[in-house]
């Protein structure tokens, strides 16, 4: 089916975004918006902000080693 | 915080694009030499200055419109897109240190480039293929210095010093490559994207903190602890992952 150059320019844009922040490791995109969703809920909304000094960088790296262990599994 | 990174915050940016810059580049001179010498020079410079045209509309466009978003929305949507590309850069490199991934071998992809391009035949006039090899290597390489640039510099409110740390690496890559008349593969890539990685999680984490209003002990200085803390974690999974690939007997 011919779309119109608008219609495909976005479906392009679009499809670069999603294959740049999703790719193969959708684990890690949806980790990033726990990451968000945790951090908001503990710095804005509990005031727990020492909590959340702590917490956003373990969470980083608790997100990466789950990505890893995926890795390590498919071995 | 304040609007100006002090020399902590400005190191760590300056260096993160300056390594993102240089990776990219070299990627991107390996496609370029093996488009010159396989079918051209003149497609693999139209290649070159066409998509640098469309990368300069690209900034053009989205570059002055990302300095009207709130600064906290800004922050935060860019922590979360660096901290996802971070990640992958650091999945990677990881990956490839541990043995899962082949390492990044630009003789390789250079051999492999040049195969493509021999494989198709040659044509007279205008040789769409070698003109569109070369621009999509250097657009889409380029596109991630962009991104890389606008990021990090609007968050900081320093694009300018973005900018050109940016055309810096570029620009001696450029002519390191011109001396060498090949691809740089002795360019350690494994170990920049390693150190980039490591820099953009740390921008990442940083910049989604701010941006949800998380107070950090010395303000940018903490950065520096992040990026340590980053690298110990690097480290570890490594490690970690190495074991992995041994035999159950060879790790007792």
């Amino acid at each position: 089916m011919n779309r119109p150059l608008l219609v495909r320019l976005v479906i392009g844009f679009v499809n670069f975004w999603k294959d740049f922040l999703v790719g193969d490791t959708p684990e890690l995109f949806w980790a990033t918006l726990v990451i968000i969703a945790a951090v908001f809920g503990v710095s804005r909304e509990l005031h727990w902000h020492a909590v959340a000094v702590v917490m956003t960088p373990l969470l980083v790296s608790g997100a990466l080693l789950t990505s890893m262990r995926r890795v390590w599994r498919k071995k | 915080m304040n609007a100006v990174l002090p020399a902590s915050g400005t190191l760590v940016l300056v260096s993160a694009v300056f390594l993102a810059s240089a990776v990219e580049m070299v990627e991107a001179l390996t496609i370029i030499f093996a488009v010159g010498h396989t079918r051209g020079w003149r497609w693999a410079f139209e290649g070159i200055a066409a998509a640098l045209a469309a990368l300069t509309a690209l900034v053009a466009i989205f570059g002055p419109s990302l300095v009207h978003i709130p600064l906290n929305i800004l922050r935060l949507v860019v922590g979360g897109v660096l901290l996802i590309f971070g990640m992958q850069w650091l999945r990677k490199a990881i990956m490839r240190s541990s043995g899962f991934k082949a390492k990044h071998d630009e003789d390789l992809i250079y051999a492999e480039t040049v195969a493509e391009l021999a494989a198709e035949a040659p044509v007279r006039g205008r040789d769409h293929v070698a003109f569109m090899m070369a621009f999509k290597g250097v657009f889409l390489e380029g596109l991630e210095v962009v991104i890389t640039v606008l990021t990090l510099g609007t968050s900081a409110h320093r694009v300018g010093l973005a900018s050109l740390s940016a055309a810096v690496a570029v620009v001696l890559v450029a002519v390191s490559g011109l001396i060498a008349s090949r691809q740089l593969s002795n360019v350690p890539e494994n170990a920049m994207k390693t150190t980039v990685g490591v820099m953009l999680v740390s921008y990442g984490t940083f910049w989604v903190g701010e941006g949800l209003s998380v107070r950090w002990p010395g303000s940018d200085a903490f950065l520096l602890a992040l990026v340590g803390w980053n690298l110990l974690t690097v480290w570890t999974y490594t490690w970690l992952s190495r074991q992995s690939r041994q035999p159950q007997g060879a790790r007792a």
